[in-house]
């Protein structure tokens, strides 16, 4: 554990739109409890899920850019909140570290120094690890108490393992859920912690997304969940803004919130602006706020 | 002046295809000292071994070069023929002129050029060769067999009636192994206990066998026809002669402990036997969990025995043994299905493992031989069989077949339906690969008769929802994932080398492959030796096995052990190292150097009553590997039979040509 | 036989039809090079078709991806909605027995139908791409109401998601201008220098 270190911020597109609220609160949150996060000058993509299936060197090369960059800021590790960045910066970083002559010629495309040392970190990694649970207990000010919390963690924060460079357990991750523990909640046992939910299928195969979300939200329904946390601006997407059109072809019509993890811990923490922040998503999260039981809030729904 | 007579062979078309035999055979009898050469085309046969010895008789040789095939092969061939004709067997040399040249070589000119080389070599080491002597060694005829489950028990049995004493050693309470736990065995359906208990109790009751339980082997040191090896018997509690068995302490024990004969799902008390059938049938007091042991009041046994027998302050007793022969049957293990995170990491209560199943379905089993699932004890009705789990997988480490799954989930199949008939199994495989005796019958029979629903493919994901377990998996043949929602699920796990098994292979002086399962000598014709020689294999230790390749494989071994004993000595190998005491300073690098701890040093009585240091090789262990003549400072060690001025002529005769 | 063995090699062609279809041996080689993954090295087990969150939408399983690039089956391959569809989860490399990186491979039979002018199947799925890529091309990163209202011109589906995109503006998540950041040419030069190098047949491009 290292006491307010700095960390390379590299937000991401989607953080800086759609996930603003993921944005705000992972700053507000970090600054609470002192960790510095140093935004990235003059980031750009990370490829995402589109790159890689065009062309290696083009996806390994764009996420190279923001890991030179990252270098030349001096700092060793950069922090990533979506799990999609992460993963792509994590892998092109452990490729470019394993195969030498892929780095060769990343670097003759970038005409940038890269000498591969710096390492793409999850921003839940670096709270629930390096903050970790001990610190945060402390910063609580308003403990989730009662509160049975889903923990999603989605395909790429912890997928493929060997080039991720994690310790989580890959069919069962635990950061999250210490996390939540940390805070008083208490986090569900439910098989779909890495399930997918469509990802970026979103805008073109709605179809696909709609079952695999209801899946996951009926899953954590059934496992007695009041809401869904999670890190990745695409499954906020496609749980929260898709979840009334996914349960609805699911027949379903229970209701379940969905956050950032950054936003329950504001919520935990005390954070002024928290509620706020809630009001950017399309299911009602205020129950969570509020700290109502999951039964208050579906029969809210089905009125 | 050496006589030399050089026969080269054409192998048919092997050799002479690539090599031009003639001019070989000519020229080589310009070699100095060669007095006869010739070709033939098939030397090893009888003909040209009788050219060999016509040859030695008119031309009066005294040494033959052979120039053919590898030593490996027609070496002893020919030492015996020339043996036959008179001469010592140690005076011929071969000259590999197949592996090393023909076979490897197209260009014929060339190649004949350097078959010539080979001989001129061959015979330049041949005119320095001298009368090498085999000595004889006694051997201690007495077996000691390391492991008691069935192929320890066969070995026993095998070499104690051919009329040797037999020390069975095993480390566990009882004998039996792994086959006691299991409940009917394939593809018979015999039941195990009732074909292996009346082998426990022969061994039991057998003269020329000495069971030793709860005991384990230390050290081994000495070589073939007299190893010394030192065994640990573990301290019991319990004094085995007062003993009657009455099993009135572990009634009244007041500590539970989860059962490992059970596999975890039953509970047997801090003093127990493991199972009724045990053999011997004596209690053994588990000292990490008795109640004395950790400071609390208690003695219950000992109030109760009738006998007296309980002895809480018994120790450990240490034995040295002499053996002549030893075989290796200590087994195997399950892998542990914990360790994959897709199928639960073992944190599933109806995600059980192949030998939990074969424990549910056993009589004395936990739950009296009723199917039910561990979470609520319900019998299930839909059953998930799953094959290869950790097996031919990369991913777990195991790239091997565990070769029994594949019967014994048939098995398992099959005995659900026999006892549960409106249970329905469905069996998730890769490939059925059921090559033994009524195998391929027995697993169609499972399916067409017993309506097993066969899967081809694998499981991805195992998970508990509510109070089913999900099981998502695909028929590739179909070509479509498959969900079941199943009541229990049964995973068929790899078979591992027990998790000591390096351990005790470095205390034999005996080779693991990559995986720690024991090297056999040779694959194919050497399946029960190992390099070591008075060692053999027998059983699942060597590699996952079924208990038909098992007990062949341990009457195989003592068989070995049989043929071995049934000599008055042993001959020691005339090729080992010997030093030039005189010579010797005694440096010690020859001890550190040989893998087989076969030199020492020793004390000498020098002249006007001084004494100095030497080493000295030991016959019966030294193998002839020549690692300490390379490592001699004082190039005062020689291996004999090639000899450093041999293989500095050999040399020679390469390079001054 | 000695002597009477003949020198030359046999003349057949060793063509191999599958299906009455002439299959193109050369296929999986060029599919192990762009992916460096070994096709052969699966034994169709199926793992990765169980666990793909995606295969019930599927043609092909990815198992039979595997299978029919293995084979030389280009035009079953390449035609393919599968390849489209995978999400890249890499559910299936984390659990292969074989650690085959089948996410790798769909990625570079996808490289391989666009580069051959496949008609792509998934129409819409194509277009997600290339309007993403060509949005991170030229402005370096991606302006997300941008790609939406792209990609609803080039598919035509006009009126979908329309109601939630409002709403994200109205929630101040759609940006309505896009940001420019400073590393924007060196980002469209890091495209065209990518572009430059697939079309020399670099072993790392494409």
């Amino acid at each position: 554990m290292q006491d307010n270190r700095a960390y390379a911020y590299y937000p991401g597109c989607s953080l800086h739109a759609t996930a603003k609220e993921y944005d705000l609160s992972a700053r507000a949150v970090c600054a609470a409890l002192g960790v510095e996060l140093r935004e990235v000058p003059g980031w750009n993509c990370c490829g995402a899920s589109s790159a890689h299936g065009r062309d290696h060197l083009l996806s390994t090369t764009l996420a190279a850019r923001n890991l030179a960059l990252v270098e030349e800021m001096g700092l060793e590790e950069v922090a990533v909140p979506c799990a999609a960045c992460f993963n792509r910066l994590a892998v092109a970083g452990h490729e470019l570290r394993e195969d030498a002559s892929l780095a060769d010629a990343v670097r003759n495309v970038l005409e940038r120094p890269l000498q591969g040392s710096a390492k793409a970190r999850a921003l839940l990694d670096v709270v629930a690890r390096d903050v970790g649970t001990e610190r945060i207990r402390d910063a609580v000010r308003r403990p989730l108490e009662g509160l049975k919390v889903a923990c999603y963690y989605g395909c790429l924060l912890v997928r493929p393992p060997r080039a991720l460079e994690t310790d989580e357990r890959v069919e069962d991750p635990q950061s999250l859920d210490e996390l939540v523990r940390a805070m008083g909640g208490e986090p569900v046992e439910w098989p779909h912690k890495t399930e997918c939910c469509g990802a970026a299928l979103s805008l073109t195969r709605t179809d696909v997304v709609r079952r695999l979300s209801a899946d996951i939200l009926k899953m954590a329904r059934d496992c007695g969940a009041d809401c869904i946390v999670c890190a990745c601006p695409l499954c906020m997407t496609n749980l929260d803004m898709r979840q009334g059109e996914a349960l609805k072809a699911a027949g379903e019509r229970f209701r379940i919130p969905v956050l950032y993890f950054t936003e329950l811990m504001a919520l935990a923490m005390g954070i002024p602006d928290a509620e706020r922040w809630l009001k950017m998503h399309f299911v009602d999260a205020s129950a969570v706020a509020r700290r109502e039981s999951a039964a208050a809030q579906s029969t809210e729904a089905q009125q | 002046m050496a006589r030399v007579g050089v026969f080269v062979c054409w192998c048919g078309s092997n050799i002479a295809r690539t090599v031009d035999v003639q001019r070989v055979a000519e020229a080589a009898g310009r070699i100095p000292g060669v007095v006869f050469a010739t070709d033939y085309k098939y030397m090893c046969s009888e003909p040209g071994q009788t050219m060999v010895q016509d040859a030695i008789r008119d031309h009066r040789l005294d040494r033959v070069v052979v120039a053919s095939c590898s030593p490996r092969l027609h070496e002893p061939t020919f030492q015996r023929c020339i043996s036959e004709a008179g001469l010592n067997p140690y005076m011929v040399e071969m000259a590999n002129i197949r592996e090393h040249c023909s076979w490897v070589h197209q260009d014929k000119d060339a190649a004949t050029e350097k078959a010539i080389d080979l001989v001129r070599m061959a015979v330049a080491k041949a005119r320095r060769d001298f009368p090498l002597f085999r000595n004889e060694i006694p051997i201690t005829k007495r077996a000691l067999v390391i492991g008691g489950g069935v192929a320890g028990i066969q070995a026993a049995l095998d070499i104690a009636d051919a009329g040797y004493p037999v020390t069975l050693v095993e480390r566990t309470p009882s004998i039996g192994g792994r086959m006691a736990q299991y409940d009917k065995t394939f593809p018979t359906l015999d039941c195990a206990a009732c074909i292996l208990t009346p082998k426990m109790v022969d061994c039991a009751s057998h003269p020329n066998i000495t069971i030793l339980t709860y005991a384990e082997v230390e050290e081994v040191t000495g070589f073939v026809g007299n190893f010394n090896v030192r065994i640990r018997k573990k301290a019991r509690g319990v004094d085995m002669e007062k003993c009657t068995g009455c099993g009135v302490c572990y009634s009244k024990c007041p500590v539970k402990v989860p059962n490992e004969f059970e596999e975890g799902m039953g509970e047997r008390r801090a003093i127990y036997v493991p199972f009724p059938q045990a053999v011997p049938n004596v209690p053994v007091i588990d000292r990490e969990h008795c109640r004395l042991n950790n400071d609390l009041k208690c003695g219950v046994c000992q109030k109760l025995c009738p006998t007296g027998a309980i002895a809480y302050d018994q120790q450990d007793e240490v034995v040295t043994e002499q053996f002549g022969a030893i075989v290796v049957a200590t087994g195997f293990r399950m892998w542990d299905h914990s360790q994959i995170g897709e199928y639960g990491y073992g944190s599933i209560p109806d995600v059980i493992s192949g030998l939990q199943f074969e424990r549910l379905m056993n009589a004395s089993g936990p739950t009296e031989g009723k199917i039910v699932r561990p979470s609520d004890h319900k019998p299930p009705k839909t059953v998930v069989f799953v094959a290869c789990v950790g097996s031919r997988s990369e991913n777990h480490g195991h790239e091997y077949c565990s070769k029994v799954c594949c019967m014994y989930t048939a098995k398992h199949a099959l005995l659900l339906k026999e006892k549960y008939p409106d249970t329905q199994s469905y069996v998730f495989y890769m490939d059925i690969r059921a090559n033994g005796k009524g195998y391929e019958e027995f697993v169609r029979r499972t399916i067409e008769e017993y309506g097993a629903n066969y899967i081809r493919g694998r499981v991805s994901r195992i998970y508990r929802h509510g109070d089913k377990v999900v099981v998502k998996g695909a028929d590739t043949l179909l070509g479509r994932p498959v969900e079941i929602e199943a009541d229990m699920v049964v995973l068929a796990t790899a078979m591992e080398p027990q998790d000591d098994a390096k351990d005790l292979a470095r205390k034999l002086g005996i080779s693991t492959d990559q995986h720690n399962w024991f090297s056999e000598a040779h694959p194919k014709l050497k399946p029960v030796e190992v390099l070591s020689s008075g060692i053999f294999l027998a059983g699942a230790c060597q590699y996952p096995k079924d208990i038909p390749d098992t007990v062949a494989q341990a009457s195989g071994a003592a068989s070995k052990v049989a043929g071995l004993f049934s000599k008055p000595h042993l001959l020691s190998e005339p090729m080992i190292a010997s030093v030039r005491e005189e010579d010797c300073a005694a440096c010690g690098q020859c001890v550190q150097v040989c893998p087989f701890s076969a030199i020492e040093l020793v004390e000498l009585n020098g002249r006007n009553g001084a004494s100095r240091r030497a080493a000295r090789v030991n016959e019966g262990l030294c193998h002839g590997c020549g690692t300490c003549v390379a490592g001699c400072r004082g190039s005062c060690i020689d291996l004999r039979g090639f000899t450093n001025a041999q293989v500095l002529s050999e040399i020679d005769a390469l390079a001054l040509a | 036989m000695g002597d009477a063995i003949s020198a030359e090699s046999a003349t057949t062609s060793g063509e191999v039809r599958i299906g009455g279809t002439k299959t193109e041996p050369g296929f999986c080689r060029e599919v192990e090079r762009l992916s460096g993954q070994k096709l052969s090295a699966c034994y169709q087990c199926g793992e990765c078709t169980a666990g793909c969150p995606v295969a019930f939408a599927m043609d092909l399983m990815p198992n039979q991806v595997t299978r029919m690039a293995l084979a030389g089956m280009v035009d079953e391959v390449l035609q393919s909605r599968s390849i489209w569809l995978c999400v890249g989860c890499n559910t299936c490399v984390t659990r292969c027995p074989r650690l085959v990186d089948l996410p790798r491979v769909m990625d570079s039979v996808r490289q391989i139908a666009t580069r051959r002018g496949v008609r792509c199947p998934e129409p819409a799925i194509r277009a997600f791409h290339d309007t993403f890529l060509q949005g991170v091309e030229r402005g370096g990163r991606l302006h997300e109401l941008a790609l939406v209202a792209a990609l609803k011109l080039k598919t035509g589906r006009l009126f979908q998601d329309v109601p939630a995109g409002m709403a994200m503006v109205a929630k101040g998540k759609l940006a309505i201008l896009p940001e420019t950041p400073e590393g924007k040419a060196e980002v469209r030069r890091i495209f065209e220098e990518c572009r430059r190098r697939a079309g020399e047949g670099d072993d790392h491009a494409g």
